[in-house]
């Protein structure tokens, strides 16, 4: 397979996948750089060209800035719970027990509940301030039920979208701390390792690899959370959940600004790429690429 | 310093005994090797020794003192695995380092140490780089510096030379064979592989079936094989087995022939038979020799001897080397 010839045959023969895979993309973002740059809105038939004032109204929103930090807040914290608390899990399920099987089952379950699913049983059922098993235990004991949505709603946010990733960070570095070698963890008791030097030298070492595809793979997700927010908080109270993506969405969807949405969604492609950037400069090297 | 004494040890994993009760005792200084093979408890026995496995039953003493209960970084004793278990993520000062870190020795002390180990063994050029950097023999070498480091009070290899080739594998048990020497250090060695045992060992210890078969230096195990069992592990081509009318009429159910002990002739000879393979090495023959009534034997002539497929030769053995076994597979003494 390495004649020019059927080379080129083979590059002839993958045009039509990557034609496509390419038109799929450029498109929507044509497109969607297109309508940036109009003045588009669903209620007024009239198009006229915008030039920047779209971005300009986007960018000096104030609402930009608060979701942009939302932004931030639920990916910085997401990630730190569940590589963490994913790291601590791997760690417990690793250990032999009985019924490992359906241990390491039930932990991966909450990954398989769709998002809209899991807000709707996290505020309906947990975060309630009358109905909430959080207000039945906060009475229990004595205290006054926090109204969880209202008063703390990007931490409560970040705390359903922790619990659904949980398990997939877990999964990951779980498998990888199955790949360390006995010997290694044998030879660092030989050398008078103790458990805790044992972990941080010689398991969270192992686990950077499997750590930087969890936080590149988490990152893009997190980076578009949608369906938590628009079921519990709907973005408020006022602005307090949220989110760049949340945000494109009232301007285009709920007050039918086409053209502001165009111009948030591309500030978000450039945002997004700058994380993407920032996060293989400082993790990617991991990897070997 | 170094002396390891095992009282009634034994090792089960659940209902299996992997290792019946056994007494064994090492001097201090002694290079003791285990040989078996796979699947005979050897590795099993050196890990309760390091206290990687915990014993069932009995008592371990290193240095007199009762052991049996301490963790392995307390027992004083270093190891070198067969996966060497070098730690991929670090450089291999940083490796060799290691278990004096973990002791919380300064820095400068560390230093001298890392350095006084590559300088004995010859780290100084890869020094700087990772495990994943360097060849086999070079990451064994590592591994090995990580345990003389430590100053333990005995070496533990398990089957240290099993991922190397074959040139390799007689360099590196030479430079064991002078680390001993110049260190003067117990060492525990568990080979499946009997010319390690041979050459390195002051001890071999065999064993089968979490038995020991047999304790004793190398020529005493290779003059007076205890049973059949140690017979045909030691020495290199295995030793005849003869049974039958062949064998009785030297007065013994069974009978033990080294290849080297036999004298071979093209004309005359105790048994004749039809050469099947001749091996050439140049310095020896090995001969394959299938004789009628006695079975295939094998054979050990000068260099030069001329014989080829098919050829008829004589094969005399010397009585008086000559190895012979009871019903039961024991040596009978004389």
């Amino acid at each position: 397979m390495s004649t020019t010839h059927s080379r080129t045959a083979g590059k002839a023969m993958i045009s039509p996948a990557v034609i496509l895979l390419f038109l799929w993309m450029i498109v929507p973002l044509a497109m969607t750089l297109y309508f940036s740059f109009q003045f588009y809105n669903l209620l007024d038939p009239v198009k006229s060209f915008a030039g920047f004032a779209n971005y300009e109204y986007f960018l000096t929103d104030p609402a930009f800035f608060e979701a942009l930090g939302n932004t931030l807040i639920i990916v910085i914290g997401v990630l730190c719970i569940t590589v963490i608390g994913g790291t601590l899990l791997a760690l417990l399920l690793d250990q032999p027990m009985f019924g490992q099987g359906i241990v390491r089952l039930l932990f991966i379950a909450p990954f398989f509940v769709m998002p809209t699913v899991s807000a709707l049983v996290w505020k309906n059922m947990f975060m309630n301030p009358t109905n909430g098993l959080f207000a039945f235990l906060s009475k229990l004991v004595g205290s006054t039920p926090i109204d969880w949505l209202g008063h703390h709603p990007l931490a409560s946010i970040v705390m359903i979208v922790s619990w659904q990733w949980l398990p997939f960070a877990t999964l990951i570095l779980l498998t990888a701390m199955q790949s360390l070698d006995s010997e290694q963890i044998e030879a660092a008791e030989m050398d008078g390792a103790s458990a805790l030097s044992r972990f941080f030298h010689i398991i969270v070492p192992h686990l950077a690899r499997a750590g930087t595809v969890v936080i590149l793979i988490q990152t893009i997700f997190l980076l578009s959370i949608f369906a938590e927010i628009l079921v519990t908080t709907a973005g408020g109270p006022g602005y307090a959940s949220t989110n760049i993506p949340y945000l494109v969405y009232m301007q285009s969807l709920l007050q039918f600004d086409v053209g502001g949405g165009s111009a948030g969604g591309i500030v978000a492609v450039i945002l997004a790429n700058i994380v993407a950037i920032f996060l293989m400069r400082l993790v990617g090297k991991n990897l070997d690429l | 310093m170094g002396s390891i004494t095992l009282k009634q040890v034994a090792k089960r994993f659940g209902d299996t005994e992997v290792i019946p009760p056994l007494d064994l005792s090492i001097e201090d200084g002694e290079f003791v090797v285990f040989v078996g093979p796979s699947g005979c408890g050897k590795s099993t026995l050196l890990r309760l020794i390091a206290g990687l496995e915990d014993v069932s039953d009995g008592v371990i003493e290193i240095d007199g003192k009762n052991a049996t209960d301490l963790p392995p970084a307390k027992r004083g004793l270093a190891m070198v695995f067969q996966s060497y278990a070098l730690y991929p993520h670090m450089s291999v000062r940083k490796n060799i380092a290691f278990p004096l870190k973990m002791a919380g020795m300064d820095q400068a002390a560390i230093d001298a140490k890392v350095n006084g180990a590559a300088a004995t063994l010859n780290l100084g050029d890869y020094i700087d780089r990772r495990p994943g950097q360097l060849s086999g023999g070079q990451r064994q070498r590592v591994a090995i510096g990580r345990a003389i480091v430590r100053e333990p009070s005995a070496f533990l290899f398990d089957e240290p030379l099993s991922n190397l080739d074959a040139a390799l594998r007689g360099n590196m048990r030479l430079e064991i064979s002078e680390l001993h020497q110049t260190l003067a250090t117990t060492m525990v060695y568990v080979t499946h592989d009997q010319v390690e045992a041979m050459t390195m060992a002051d001890k071999i210890v065999v064993l089968r079936a979490g038995h020991i078969e047999q304790v004793g230096s190398p020529l005493d195990l290779y003059r007076e094989p205890a049973n059949l069992f140690v017979a045909g592990f030691i020495g290199s081509p295995a030793m005849n087995i003869i049974a039958g009318p062949a064998a009785e009429a030297y007065g013994a159910p069974t009978i033990g022939v080294r290849p080297e002990h036999m004298e071979l002739s093209h004309d005359e000879g105790t048994w004749r038979g039809v050469v099947g393979v001749s091996e050439h090495l140049g310095s020896d023959t090995f001969l394959r020799v299938d004789v009628e009534g006695v079975g295939t034997l094998t054979a050990r002539a000068g260099g030069e001897f001329p014989a080829r497929h098919g050829d008829t030769v004589g094969l005399t053995p010397d009585p008086e080397r000559m190895h012979r076994f009871d019903a039961n597979g024991l040596r009978i003494a004389g």
